[in-house]
């Protein structure tokens, strides 16, 4: 077969690489004047991109470079998960950073390079492919995090994120260290077969497992691998927090499943009892440590990190739609924590800090159009219908159910009621206070562009969710064996 | 008249859409009247609907079946029986009385008052009309969202408080709910067809732990001892029509819940929590009537007065009998336009005087005979003076019980009190703010009721006493329907004694 052909399954990654770097060049040319032009340039590759993932659908021949890279359907999806968040991204950063002086080309290039990262992360089929690309996104988000150089609160989310995630990243290589040396391989059907053939789990596999779930869970922000979370959330440029929260977020699950599912399925019955232990603790810790914040980043920090326990419950179903739920949730999720954070990068203090959940004091008198669309998010990250987060939330109840896991699904629902509190409290805000004067809201028509396509999104899912659902039905098949 | 049911459901959320592009909150008249407008439309169209349904048979009627999201067997699936279209007459009518209720009382965002109005009075029709339970949890919810921003906006001085409880209850319930759908969904041949789900019989087991989670979410909606708390609270502070709405129309669901899912599809489950529930019932009855007569505050000691009716309401579905439960569905009804109106009431004298506590009145009979007319005839019938529907009600609901074989005569003797405790407070009520002399000054030239509020008042009188001088109209439809109803469930358990 020619080598070009071989390249098929890559070639989205390929092209906006090339693009990112094009851009880099561009940039270094144009300076500053370019900032907006190689933002514009941006949003139409990463359109481009979608395009041609949609393309690369149902492709029979998957799995390149001797099995480091598989373009299978799950990852594809993922893939469009990604794409939509760093749009989404680009679109409500254009005024947040002219406006902090910190409009460069970098920033959008760099949300290029996280996207190419946590793409090739979806397709890794190998520890080292994983690990390589775990590495691009990370790096990428460091330097986003700390982009805004002036304020202090920005480096030491940075800094903080770096420390932590190269901690992090040192217990994924010590892991990926043991499964080699076990193994004797690093591709994760090959440890899969291995692992099956030796019935008797020695220590040392089940230590690699440890090691690698905490390292994942580390980017899932499950507890108790959560602690950088809030202050990294706080201090990043709001943008990025929330690409950060959508993007990297369904990323560390798309390389959690994979491992999971196709690397140590023989496992199944140690990794399902730390999964649910983990679970348990992140929802709970989550919503509980979000009902006392008075930043609304570090509440949707938390809030996050619910949500991300939720999604653990679908895992320890280890069904088919325990896995479609997972897809689709992170989908929803993408658009309505996205929408949430453009709404929080709007509002803007002017003295102080600002993100204080004060300042929403009678937004829907001063801006109604913002605060409805806050309402519709906030709504939606609640789980009440009809809004779009309530199908993400009944899959996975569903799914629970249907596993006969009452009990986790019990906390589940307990835990997204006792979420309505704080979620409820920034509406009330809204709503039924009145108005404070210091607050300036930078709106944009990109902003409003990102917001009404969330949601359009939020809303009308519930509609016209069975073609995607099947579509993620299809692409989970085969995952679980 | 084809999808009928769609068109009365979607007719108000319709309405908010245009509500939302079309009209700014410069021009209230117009907004007000355009909810008007299609609240009545709403109303006329549920007429309709009554004129098309037959009484005769207890099967579903105007159905609407589609598919919606085919991999999981959820289906768009309307229908409506005789309980159903009693509820819905109930809804479209008190929706029209809370848009004029409003009509003075909200002066400031009324564009975005009318729209929750409208919004949740599609979310009740929908509970009502659905056959599907994902659907019917889609509008079950949809509820909360309208009114918790209804009492949480237009509300009182603690309407902070009263929202965010009122919406964490009912959430907390809900969720429970939803379970509870998952589980039969998977234990009844994946379908969230609710008829099909009532023909399956259920493991004991699943019916028990089913029956729990829908107690606890029907129970807190209805709301059953100990799961009131909220009632008080959401009522006092939310806005008149709130009051009414939730009097009238949500306090409804639950008992709702349990005669649609609970008591077909968990028919053994009911045995089990029968006496648990029967008790509680009784204490409601007794409690409500206790708390209410020492209330300082009118629109509490009518919100406590609803603990002690529906606690009447869910004795005589309990008591599973043609004439208790049909009388607790009627009293359902009743309790919709009687506590309704008395919100009303209190809303239009609050509206004059700016406080509710039974304190400040005395003696407005001789300044405003009009509105203490009204008052005097819906005090009377929430304590069920015979020739007022209240009585039909309680008479229908005792006697059930009376003849049911699963009520303890004591229980019916404590109810019997509950009544006369009920007489108590609401008389000593009315004298207090009624009669004697007229004690507070700036109540000597209060206005009399206008034309809005005298057609308002009189349009809910005369239910008051249709109902009660002939009922046989809105019992007539019931008969086939209840009838189906207990043979399903003591025939279901007949089956299991074998």
């Amino acid at each position: 077969m020619p080598q070009f052909l071989d390249l098929m399954p890559i070639m989205p990654e390929i092209l906006l690489t090339t693009l990112a770097l094009l851009l880099l060049l561009a940039d270094a040319i144009l300076k500053k004047r370019g900032a907006g032009a190689i933002g514009g340039l941006s949003i139409f590759g990463l359109l481009s991109t979608i395009i041609g993932v949609y393309y690369l659908y149902d492709n029979k021949m998957p799995v390149i470079f001797s099995g480091m890279f598989s373009a299978d359907n799950f990852s594809l999806f993922f893939k469009f998960i990604f794409l939509i968040s760093a749009i989404l991204t680009i679109l409500i950063s254009f005024k947040y950073i002219k406006v902090r002086d910190i409009n460069i080309g970098e920033y959008y290039i760099l949300i290029l390079f996280a996207t190419i990262g946590m793409m090739i992360m979806a397709s890794g089929t190998d520890l080292i492919s994983i690990y390589v690309s775990l590495e691009l996104m990370a790096m990428s988000t460091y330097i986003l995090a700390g982009i805004e150089r002036q304020r202090a609160t920005s480096n030491e989310s940075a800094m903080k994120y770096f420390i932590l995630g190269a901690f992090s990243s040192a217990l994924l290589l010590y892991g990926i260290s043991f499964v080699y040396g076990i193994t004797g391989t690093t591709n994760l059907e090959k440890v899969a077969a291995y692992l099956s053939n030796t019935p008797e789990n020695n220590m040392a596999v089940v230590l690699s497992l440890i090691l690698l779930v905490s390292a994942f869970a580390f980017k899932i922000a499950a507890v108790p691998f959560h602690m950088w979370t809030p202050d990294v959330y706080q201090g990043a440029p709001t943008p990025i927090t929330g690409f950060m929260s959508a993007g990297s977020k369904a990323a560390g699950f798309a390389v959690l499943l994979r491992f999971l599912f196709t690397g140590m399925p023989s496992l199944q019955n140690e990794w399902i009892t730390i999964i649910i232990v983990l679970s348990i603790l992140t929802m709970t810790v989550g919503n509980i440590a979000a009902i006392v914040q008075t930043n609304i980043k570090r509440m949707l920090a938390f809030s996050s990190i619910a949500h991300a326990g939720y999604l653990l419950i679908a895992v320890v179903t280890v069904s088919d739609i325990g896995l479609s739920s997972i897809l689709l949730y992170l989908l929803i999720y993408a658009f309505m924590n996205m929408g949430a954070f453009g709404v929080v990068s709007m509002v803007q203090k002017k003295t102080g800090e600002g993100g204080q959940i004060d300042d929403y004091k009678g937004l829907a008198k001063v801006y109604p159009f913002g605060a409805f669309m806050m309402l519709l998010f906030l709504f939606s990250l609640t789980g009440i219908p009809p809004t779009a987060g309530f199908i993400g939330k009944f899959y996975i109840f569903a799914a629970a159910v249907k596993k006969d896991l009452i009990e986790l699904a019990v906390i589940g629902v307990i835990n997204s009621a006792i979420s309505a509190y704080y979620y409820l409290r920034v509406i009330m805000y809204m709503y039924m206070k009145e108005p404070e004067e210091d607050v300036v809201l930078e709106k944009s028509a990109a902003m409003t562009a990102a917001l009404v396509i969330s949601a359009v999104f939020v809303l009308s899912f519930i509609i016209y969710s069975e073609p995607v659902v099947n579509n993620i039905t299809k692409a989970v098949s085969g995952l679980i064996r | 008249m084809p999808n009928i049911l769609s068109i009365i459901t979607f007719l108000p959320l319709l309405g908010a859409v245009l509500l939302l592009f079309l009209l700014n909150n410069k021009s209230k008249d117009s907004v007000k009247g355009f909810a008007l407008i299609i609240s009545i439309l709403t109303f006329f169209v549920s007429l309709g609907m009554l004129y098309n349904f037959n009484p005769a048979t207890h099967q579903m009627q105007m159905i609407e079946k589609y598919d919606w999201i085919p991999s999981f067997g959820i289906q768009y699936y309307l229908g409506v029986d005789g309980i159903s279209v009693l509820m819905i007459l109930l809804t479209t009518f008190l929706s029209v009385v809370a848009v004029l209720a409003s009509w003075k009382a909200i002066e400031e965002r009324v564009k975005e008052y009318m729209i929750s109005l409208l919004v949740l009075e599609t979310g009740m029709l929908g509970v009502f009309v659905s056959l599907d339970f994902f659907l019917f949890y889609i509008f079950w919810e949809l509820m909360l969202i309208p009114m918790y921003l209804i009492i949480g906006v237009w509300g009182g001085p603690r309407k902070l408080y009263a929202a965010v409880k009122f919406f964490l209850y009912t959430l907390a319930g809900s969720v429970l709910i939803l379970l509870g759908i998952l589980a039969l969904y998977f234990a009844g041949g994946k379908t969230f067809d609710i008829l099909m789900l009532s023909s399956v019989r259920f493991a004991y087991d699943l019916q028990w732990w089913v029956f729990l989670a829908f107690f606890i979410g029907f129970a807190i909606k209805v709301p059953m001892f100990p799961f009131h708390t909220w009632l008080p609270d959401a009522h006092v502070e939310a806005p008149t029509a709130g009051s009414i709405i939730l009097a009238g129309v949500l306090l409804k669901m639950g008992a709702y819940g349990f005669l649609r899912f609970s008591l077909p599809m968990l028919p053994e489950a009911v045995f089990v929590f029968m006496p648990l529930i029967l008790w509680l019932s009784i204490i409601a009855i007794i409690y409500g009537a206790l708390v209410a007569m020492i209330q300082p505050d009118l629109k509490k000691l009518i919100a406590y007065s609803s603990v002690s009716h529906m606690g009447f309401v869910m004795l005589g579905i309990f008591a599973l009998t043609q004439q208790g439960v049909e009388g607790g569905i009627i009293q359902m009804v009743n309790h919709g336009i009687v506590t309704g109106a008395l919100f009303l009431c209190v809303g239009i004298i609050y509206e004059r005087t700016h406080t509710r506590l039974i304190a400040d009145y005395g003696g407005i009979a001789k300044v405003i005979p009009k509105f203490a007319i009204f008052f005097s005839i819906f005090s009377l019938a929430s304590i069920g003076l015979p020739g007022m529907n209240g009585f039909i009600g309680e008479f229908m609901i005792l006697l059930g019980a009376f003849v049911s074989k699963y009520v303890l005569k004591t229980m019916v003797v404590l109810a019997s009190l509950g009544i006369i405790l009920g007489a108590a407070y609401m008389l000593w009520m009315y004298q207090r703010v009624a009669f004697g002399e007229i004690t507070n000054e700036e109540n000597k030239h209060l206005p009399d009721i206008d034309l809005r509020e005298t057609l308002l008042l009189v349009s809910l009188a005369i239910f008051v006493f249709w109902i009660g001088v002939y009922p046989e109209p809105f019992l007539n439809i019931l008969h086939a329907t209840v009838a189906n109803l207990i043979q399903q469930v003591s025939g279901a358990v007949m089956v299991a004694g074998q």
